[in-house]
């Protein structure tokens, strides 16, 4: 089995089950959603496996290895490469430098003191910087991008370490609606060139509807749908929880 | 000991944590509102004792309690005053700039606070009256504790009452605390900031004013008070947890109290040794803040600090991607390196020019390694000048006891500094910000008070002497050739560093640690090893500065030493490349003059650095940099 399987995966903080006993897979090549309405408990699911946190119970595999509770730089080393919400790049640094840097920790040559940094994978950080369509950018120092385009470029340096899962945290948080379509359908078009597996969280239902294969959803903590987009969007308990009018809501405590 | 005894040792803890306190309840509060660290905050507190030395002795002295008391809290409230003057002309103009940048700033005005003290009071102690209906002794386990000490330990918890009431209950301390929490937002809701902060400052000041008022029947008015409380104080806070004011209290107790039971306990028998933990004293509080650090980052009652949005902004703002040299930039660094190649003929004409070449050289090299790990590695060390003294003491030691040739001790320089690195640097990179600065100042400090105290080995306070170059390197021009070669490739090599992968994953480190880790950097791992290498470099600096001088002292790891190396790396600019070595060059000659010229080159020192924090925000590569407008140059 080669793609992500989360099984049984709980975290609390104090009394508060942000993820309560939540089980999915994620299998090679799919674009999976993970939705639900604030505090339903995404992030911090997500956070578990990337390694940012550590499950109270549950395991989370990948590749045959339980990876829940590894160092970030560990778990890319597997194969898991991830964007953060608030996109995460070198500021100091030039476009092409930001991706030859991700490129140079993949082929684990940080400790190298002699040669130029930036002579090194130089064809190959211009090559993914095109692949987003950045590579017209490639010099210009990363702080003077606008946002949207950070986003692409934090893409790119994803995609350096030859990731086989891509974990996205609201990917397109921040951005206007086009660029929003655009990145999305950019993500789409890697994976199926790349065969990667994409499992993201968001909050723009149009773009979820539009291009995820499977969608599940999260409420309260709990795994409360899974299927393709007319499933979901049929499910009554989906409907329940969006539209805030159901049983579920009366519920006492909340998640984080 | 006695039982009797360290009870006895314990309480006389107490009256001398009642004074540390109140420095560190202002200091504390201060960074709590404002973020920022005050080195000047020592001053406020040595001249609360100054002012009250002379209001006291005016109004009557030793045989007037209302004059006595009255003196006290006016000298309090005139502290409390000159504060809120300083935050308003300086301070409120530096809110939004980088952290080390108001350092600076406060740095220099302890220095000018120095000199004015000086020049008003004189240079000799002042000695006080003594506090009437308090001179006496009061006795406790059967002996004599001075009155004005009991009263000291009741005044402490009676004014972190007074403040804890304030701070609960009063709209002023609702204020303060929604501040500490996140002062944007505060603004946001209508706040008029700028009246708060002067606010906290001037109470922060009261509070640092009426600390050293309080010292006044106790030890005399000196000029080194400043920055032995300022010191202290900040190994109390950053133990308390910045922010905290009961944590400054917990904290003063605890290093308070250890100090006093290191000498109670004096010297004991342990495993066939005489241990004589008296001596621990000079060391003692750091060590508990080197505990405190390790097992709690953000010290004992501290939380992680939100981060000051619009200062994080204006840090990013300074930092350019590194270009390699151009052709002009790297023929000029040639031209430079060949007039200095040539700097010997001048000997007869300037004879101190191969001097102050050897001084200049030196520095170079210091701050280059500094701002090796201060700028691409974001780690700002206080305690720099720990490597630098490892690295001369390694080798004057060598050559001390071992008679060990000039080659051999100069090339145990940086592995003793090397080792030390290693070991202080796998903590330090597990802290950041101002706690990492002060963890490698504890560090400089212990390393510091073991070369000061093992009189036997490293010859105490003396130094050792006679640590003279062999031949053909006896002659000036020889040296100064040699030190010029080193310094050279040194500076060269970390250059070189800084452009190759293991460079770039230090800036990686520091620009956003999250998106490091995610591509797999270990990022502490990487900044240890910066940070070792960082100071094997200053170690060099060292050697050569130990056969420079023929002698050296435990002044070669001074806190001043530190710090005067944090001042050349910022006045030349920590965002630049090429900044270190402008501003260590400018610093040192600069120092080298203002010294010979005047008795105030404090004062003076000061104000420079002042005028360059103020216009030159960038340091002078950058203003330079800003005003070419060829940012990439260098």
């Amino acid at each position: 089995m080669n793609g992500l399987i989360v099984s049984s995966l709980s975290k609390s903080f104090g009394a508060v089950r942000a993820v309560d006993n939540v089980s999915f897979s994620v299998d090679g090549g799919e674009f999976l959603a993970l939705i639900g309405p604030n505090g339903a408990g995404k992030s911090t699911c997500f956070n578990l496996i990337n390694g940012q946190l550590v499950p109270d119970a549950g395991s989370v595999r990948f590749g045959g290895r339980d990876i829940a509770g590894s160092p970030a730089r560990k778990i890319c080393r597997c194969g898991i490469a991830r964007t953060f919400q608030i996109a995460a790049t070198f500021a100091s640094m030039t476009v092409a430098e930001n991706v030859q840097m991700a490129l140079i920790a993949h082929e684990r040559e940080i400790y190298r003191l002699w040669r130029r940094a930036n002579s090194f994978h130089r064809q190959h950080a211009l090559e993914l910087l095109r692949r987003v369509g950045m590579h017209e950018a490639a010099d210009r120092p990363c702080r003077e991008l606008a946002y949207g385009d950070v986003k692409r470029v934090e893409l790119a340096i994803a995609l350096a370490g030859e990731p086989r899962l891509l974990l996205m945290d609201e990917p397109t948080a921040g951005m206007a609606p086009r660029e929003r379509r655009e990145l999305i359908a950019l993500v789409k078009a890697l994976i199926v060139e790349r065969g990667i597996a994409v499992l993201f969280t968001e909050h723009s239902m149009d773009v979820v509807f539009a291009f995820a294969d499977r969608i599940i959803v999260m409420a309260r903590g709990r795994l409360i749908a899974d299927g393709d987009a007319r499933t979901v969007r049929n499910d009554p308990r989906v409907q329940q929880v969006y539209f805030g009018t159901g049983r579920i809501a009366e519920r006492s405590g909340s998640a984080a | 000991m006695t039982f009797e005894g360290l009870a006895f040792q314990a309480l006389d803890g107490l009256a001398s944590a009642s004074s540390l306190f109140f420095v560190a309840a202002g200091l504390s509060l201060i960074f709590g509102v404002t973020r920022i660290v005050n080195l000047a905050h020592g001053s406020l507190y040595m001249l609360g004792t100054y002012i009250a030395v002379t209001l006291v002795t005016a109004m009557g002295g030793a045989g007037d309690a209302f004059g006595f008391w009255s003196g006290v809290l006016a000298a309090a409230l005139i502290a409390g005053v000159i504060g809120a003057a300083i935050e308003v002309v300086l301070l409120r103009r530096i809110y939004v700039a980088p952290e080390l940048f108001q350092l600076l700033a406060t740095f220099a005005l302890m220095l000018i606070v120095n000199d004015a003290t000086l020049w008003l009071w004189g240079p000799e102690d002042l000695l006080g009256p003594r506090a009437p209906g308090l001179s006496g002794a009061i006795e406790i386990l059967g002996r004599e504790m001075p009155s004005y000490d009991a009263f000291l330990i009741v005044v402490a918890p009676a004014v972190l009452g007074l403040l804890y009431v304030v701070f609960a209950r009063t709209r002023f301390g609702a204020l303060v605390r929604a501040a500490t929490q996140d002062r944007e937002m505060l603004g946001a809701l209508g706040v008029n900031q700028a009246l708060l902060f002067t606010a906290v400052f001037a109470l922060g000041s009261v509070l640092a004013g009426l600390g050293g008022a309080l010292q006044v029947a106790r030890e005399p008015a000196n000029l080194g008070m400043d920055l032995s409380v300022i010191t202290d104080a900040f190994v109390v806070v950053v133990v308390g947890g910045m922010g905290s004011i009961v944590g400054s209290y917990v904290a003063a107790l605890l290093i308070a109290e250890v100090k006093a039971l290191c000498i109670g306990i004096g010297v004991v028998g342990f495993a066939g040794f005489a241990v004589n933990f008296s001596k621990l004293t000079l060391v003692a509080e750091f060590l508990v803040m080197a505990i405190v650090l390790i097992a709690r980052p953000h010290g004992l009652f501290g939380r992680a600090q939100v981060a000051v949005r619009g200062a994080a902004e204006a840090e990013a703002e300074m930092e350019a991607p590194i270009r390699p040299a151009s052709r002009a930039l790297a023929l000029f660094g040639l031209a430079v390196f060949g007039a200095l190649l040539l700097l010997p003929f001048s000997a007869r004409a300037f004879p101190y020019a191969l001097v102050l070449g050897v001084d200049v050289l030196i520095a170079v090299l210091f701050a280059a390694s500094l701002h090796f790990i201060m700028g691409p590695g974001g780690m700002a060390s206080f305690g720099h000048a720990a490597y630098f003294g490892l690295g001369a003491y390694g080798a004057a030691l060598l050559v001390k006891w071992f008679a060990a040739p000039m080659g051999l001790a100069l090339a145990a320089a940086p592995v003793a500094a090397a080792l030390g690195a290693l070991l202080f640097g796998w903590f330090s990179v597990r802290l950041s910000g101002v706690y990492l600065a002060m963890l490698t100042l504890a560090f400089a400090q212990i390393v510091w008070s073991i070369v000061f105290q093992w009189q036997e080995v490293t010859g105490g306070s003396n130094g050792v002497l006679g640590i003279w170059p062999s031949a053909p390197f006896d002659r000036l021009a020889a040296y100064y050739l040699l030190t010029l070669l080193v310094v050279a490739v040194g500076v060269w090599l970390l250059r070189r560093i800084l452009f190759a992968p293991f460079g770039y994953a230090m800036r990686a480190g520091r620009d956003s640690p999250l998106r490091a880790e995610a591509i797999g950097i270990d990022v502490k791992r990487v900044h240890w090893l910066a940070f070792a290498l960082a100071g094997t470099v200053c170690g060099v600096a060292g050697g050569i500065f130990a056969f420079a001088k023929g002698s050296i002292s435990p002044e070669t790891i001074s806190i001043g030493r530190s710090i005067d190396g944090l001042v050349m790396v910022l006045l030349g600019g920590v965002g630049t490349l090429s900044g270190p070595l402008v501003g260590a060059s400018v610093f040192a000659v600069l120092q080298d003059f203002v010294m010979q010229e005047t008795e105030y080159w404090h004062a003076l020192l000061g104000g420079i650095i002042l005028v360059l924090v103020l216009a030159f925000p960038s340091g002078l590569v950058g203003a330079f940099l800003r005003l070419t407008r060829r940012r990439r140059f260098l």
